[in-house]
């Protein structure tokens, strides 16, 4: 078997093994209420963690040497490795306070994560000769672990929401916490429709000109928004029901405008299911599950994380990558939106620091800030590369 | 200034201390009954007393914590808009911007024009922002660092016992022997906790210059922004761009005509073209184009030595050679050469001959090549011909039916010949490019392309940065702040000898739950039962 099957094989192991791991942890929750004890299924859940994570190490390793370089170089393997740091950081964060709930949510997390991640065209890239640098491998792995450890400040931070806030009646922050819990919908939405259609090997090639030269663009789902103009050229397929609005720029916006209204319709339908089955609020059904929550020790593992995590990624977000920047395109710093948006988390947990210093953010205030961190986290990931990088990346 | 004598000791506290500097008592009478304000100790702060002249006005303007949060915000919010959509520096340009922006985003791009946000992060409102958020830094840091500095460096050990009841996690025994209090304190010390002692109250005391962490940090802040400011000295920062062709010595911008630079060969290799590459196959075929793999400049430096000599032709001495790779530039002492861009074969030469127009063979009655660097105004021949060349066009296009050259460098090239001859009565002009052969009129005499020469020319950065190492010292320093506030805690224990009984008060600046857990070790095994988190308590 050659490296780079051994290699899919043990991600695709480090998979099943972090599923199982959660299996585990949720069978922490009928546990006797005992805080600080750490019972058997306790033991069982983090050891298979641990075990998962090894699996995936051993997927990094084998990936690497395979392709010859560390593989944190396209989107599938970035992403990959920020679930496996969030594992890691999860772990870290588990054995310094020893809350079974944090596994309860960073495991779907990090399962999400990288069942997103693999959505995205596996090969292995080659290097264009700025990305030839060990710079490339010590700042992007930096960069990974700093925003995983703040992102278990968002899981510790949505446990305590959802224990905390009063599902009695709808308010605004019940709406909030719904509204996170459609965003998981969405993103879970994503990976099921995307693998159902290919596993089909679902293909329809819509053909459009631009200036009067001709260009296809290929699709591999159903195409609700096709491009303007645009012919379906492949036979039995479904034909494009709107045309993408003009002011969306770029030859691929039809196709992702596309794959996003399908991620949210999926999410909605997924959404809805749950709700109609729960017959309550997502947050309200998880609630009664949360009994054992601390909430004071989970406020302060949240607040642990983004101390822990924030000068690990502004050493990895900012002066690493400003001494790579200043190797590779020789200056230190040139605003572009991947770096500006580095810079904005930076600057957001900087006022998560300071508010809750000086300005007593303690508890539910703090958690909605972990939580507003994280999406800006997740945005920088995906729509900052997806969206704005690709505004200016002239291929 | 106002003084608050503490009734206890009697000792004269500035306006706004908390805590008695002397004997540690809580001199915040309105706020009996509730855990101590323990931040800055107690000490009084400049921006919460003073609030007099505008100075005063000013300093605590910028050392409040709302303002500088504030700040921030909106550097952060700022930052975000710039990204809507690309900045003016990666667009293309030989575009007007308000063209660009007009045409490419429709009517939202035009406002973001309009807005100046197409150049946000060079904007004068963006650096003030940022000079706002430095001068907060500054103000804030002298406004709490001296008096916490001062506050931590005279504490007494001894403290008045409102002090240790209002602590957050606190216990009072009665029933105690001194053993059980040696063994206490002797476990605090294993626990590295650094004792000092009076008249039998001790304070047990680690991790206290991590308090300084935030100071530390802000600190390398404003070195990291003043480093940036530097740019602004000339002589600091240098950033030009050379273009050289291969074979060709340039001198080097920037540098007063002392250095130059020949481009021996530019090296270009793609993807795909070698074995070990298989396994970036399936990557390369989802690809429109060659992805690049490696390039280089093989590079001599000259120095000019024909010193001071004006109008003198340049004498070169070799300094130095190599390559210049992407992520390796070349140095000549604070300059670096970085390998920027290419072009790849350019035109260098072409070469044409002269015949007859209806001659089917073309045979060359005269041939002349053609350098595109500097070419030659006419070419004469000794069987009494002679072309003129008229116009040069090196990036040749056709606008509204006139040509016009859209750069300098032949990537292009046309040409505009003029045809002399013995039997040419006047001349006969004929307009030449890739491709086109255009004679004005009826044309006895054609010119037609024979062979071009290529080369390819290497885009190198010019860059001076003395600003460097002071950004660097500044970010070096920020990060030992950070990881000296945010890795340790600073954590006090008092252990107050009562009448008939002691009291112990512990404090940490953070994690308390580190806390909880050190002092549960701690005390096991005494016979002190663990001490009381007094605001769990006062939930419940
Ligand atoms: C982007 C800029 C800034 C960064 C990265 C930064 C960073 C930090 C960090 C990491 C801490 C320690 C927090 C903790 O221990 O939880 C801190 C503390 C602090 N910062 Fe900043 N800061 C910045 C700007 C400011 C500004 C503008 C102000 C002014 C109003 C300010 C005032 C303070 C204060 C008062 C403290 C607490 C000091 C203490 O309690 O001893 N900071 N800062």
């Amino acid at each position: 078997m050659d490296l780079l099957s051994l290699s899919s094989g043990l991600l695709y192991t480090a998979f099943v093994i972090y599923l199982i791991a959660f299996v585990f942890f949720a069978a922490t929750i009928k546990d006797k209420q005992q805080e600080k004890q750490f019972t058997l299924m306790n033991k069982i859940a983090i050891s298979t963690t641990i075990l998962g994570f090894i699996a995936q190490v051993g997927y990094f390793i084998t990936r690497w040497m395979a392709s010859g370089h560390a593989p944190v170089s396209n989107m599938f393997e970035f992403v990959t490795f920020f679930g496996m740091m969030l594992v890691l950081a999860f772990t870290i964060l588990y054995f310094i306070y020893r809350i079974e709930l944090l596994g309860l949510f960073a495991l779907p997390v990090a399962l999400l994560i990288i069942g997103y991640a693999s959505m995205y065209p596996k090969e292995v890239s080659p290097l264009v000769p700025s990305l030839k640098s060990h710079w490339l491998y010590i700042h992007v792995t930096t960069v990974a672990l700093g925003e995983a450890i703040l992102a278990v400040s968002f899981v510790a931070g949505i446990i305590y929401l959802i224990h905390q806030i009063n599902q009695s009646k709808t308010t605004v922050k019940t709406t909030w916490l719904e509204i996170i819990m459609y965003a998981i919908c969405a993103t879970l939405g994503f990976v099921i429709i995307t693998t159902i259609f290919s596993s089909m090997d679902y293909n329809a090639t819509f053909s459009y000109a631009v200036d009067e030269e001709e260009m296809t663009l290929e699709y591999q789902l159903p195409a609700w928004f096709g491009p303007e103009n645009g012919e379906l050229v492949t036979d039995d397929k479904m034909d494009a029901v709107f045309t993408t609005p003009g002011w969306m720029h770029g030859a691929e916006a039809p196709r992702k405008l596309n794959t996003l209204v399908w991620s949210l319709t999926a999410g909605l339908l997924l959404y809805l299911i749950l709700r109609i089955s729960l017959r309550k609020r997502i947050a309200a059904a998880i609630q009664p599950l949360l009994k054992k929550a601390n909430p004071e020790l989970l406020d302060e593992a949240c607040y642990r994380a983004v101390a822990i995590g924030f000068p690990v990624f502004t050493l990895g977000g900012l002066i690493f990558a400003a001494i790579w920047a200043q190797e590779a395109w020789n200056r230190y710093w040139g605003w572009d939106p991947k770096e500006v948006w580095a810079l904005i988390t930076f600057f957001f947990y900087a006022i998560f620091l300071h508010l809750r210093l000086s300005r007593g953010w303690h508890g539910e205030k703090s958690a909605w800030l972990a939580a507003i961190g994280f999406a800006i986290i997740m945005f920088n990931l995906i729509v900052v590369n997806l969206v704005l990088a690709g505004l200016h990346s002239y291929a | 200034m106002s003084i608050i004598k503490c009734s206890t000791c009697g000792h004269q506290n500035k306006e706004g201390t908390t805590i008695c500097e002397k004997c540690g008592k809580p001199l915040d009478y309105d706020q009996q009954g509730t855990l101590l304000n323990m931040r800055y100790d107690g000490s009084a702060i400049r921006s919460k007393t003073k609030n007099r002249s505008i100075v005063d006005k000013i300093w605590n303007f910028f050392s409040s914590i709302k303002v500088g949060v504030s700040l921030i915000a909106i550097a952060l919010i700022a930052s975000a808009l710039g990204t809507i959509y690309p900045q003016k520096m990666y667009i293309p340009q030989n575009i007007d911007p308000a063209l660009h922006y007009r045409d490419q985003y429709g009517l939202s791009g035009q406002i973001f024009y309009q807005l100046g946000f197409h150049n946000l992060y060079n904007s004068w409102w963006y650096m003030v922002l940022i000079a706002l958020i430095g001068i907060s830094i500054f103000i804030v840091s002298i406004d709490r660092g001296v008096p916490l500095y001062k506050a931590l460096k005279n504490q007494a050990i001894k403290r008045h016992p409102n002090f240790l009841k209002r602590q957050k996690l606190f216990g009072e025994y009665k029933d105690y022997n001194e053993e059980d209090k040696t063994d206490f304190i002797n476990k605090l010390k294993k626990h590295r906790y650094k004792i000092t002692e009076n008249d039998g109250h001790f304070l047990a005391e680690k991790g206290r210059f991590s308090r300084w962490g935030p100071y530390v940090n802000h600190l390398g802040l404003i070195i990291f922004l003043l480093g940036t400011l530097f740019r602004f000295i000339p002589f600091m920062y240098v950033d030009d761009f050379v273009w050289v062709r291969e074979g060709e010595t340039a001198v080097i911008p920037s540098t007063n005509q002392q250095y130059y630079i020949k481009n021996e060969e530019f090296i270009f290799e793609t993807y795909g073209n070698d074995d070990e590459d298989a396994i970036f196959e399936a990557a390369l075929q989802n690809t429109s184009g060659p992805v690049p793999k490696h390039f280089e400049t093989s590079a001599i430096i000259y120095e000019d030595v024909s010193k001071d000599v004006i109008g003198s032709e340049p004498e070169l001495k070799e300094i130095n050679s190599g390559e210049i790779i992407v992520n390796e530039a070349l140095k000549i002492n604070d300059l670096a050469l970085y390998q920027d861009s290419y072009q790849l074969n350019e035109f260098q030469t072409m070469s044409f001959k002269l015949h007859e127009a209806d001659d089917e063979e073309e045979a060359a009655i005269a041939e002349f090549t053609v350098d595109l660097t500097d070419p030659e105004s006419e070419y004469e021949f000794d069987n009494g011909y002679r072309v003129e060349l008229n116009r040069f066009y090196p990036e040749y296009e056709l606008d509204n039916g006139q040509p016009r050259s859209i750069s300098n460098y032949p990537r292009n090239p046309g040409f505009v010949f003029f045809v002399h001859g013995p039997d040419i009565e006047e001349r006969e002009a004929s307009f030449l490019a890739i491709g086109q052969n255009i004679p004005s009129g009826d044309n006895q005499y054609k010119l037609s392309l024979t062979d071009f020469g290529v080369r390819d020319v290497s885009g190198l950065t010019v860059r001076k940065d003395l600003t460097l190492p002071i950004i660097g010292l500044g970010a070096f320093i920020f990060m030992i702040g950070v990881i000296q506030g945010m890795y340790w805690q600073h954590r006090r224990v008092w252990i107050h000898q009562g009448e008939d009984r002691i009291y112990i008060a512990c404090h940490t600046n953070k994690n308390w739950y580190g806390l909880t857990k050190e002092l549960e070790k701690v005390i096991d095994g005494t016979s002190f039962t663990m001490v009381q988190d007094q605001e769990k308590n006062n939930d419940t």
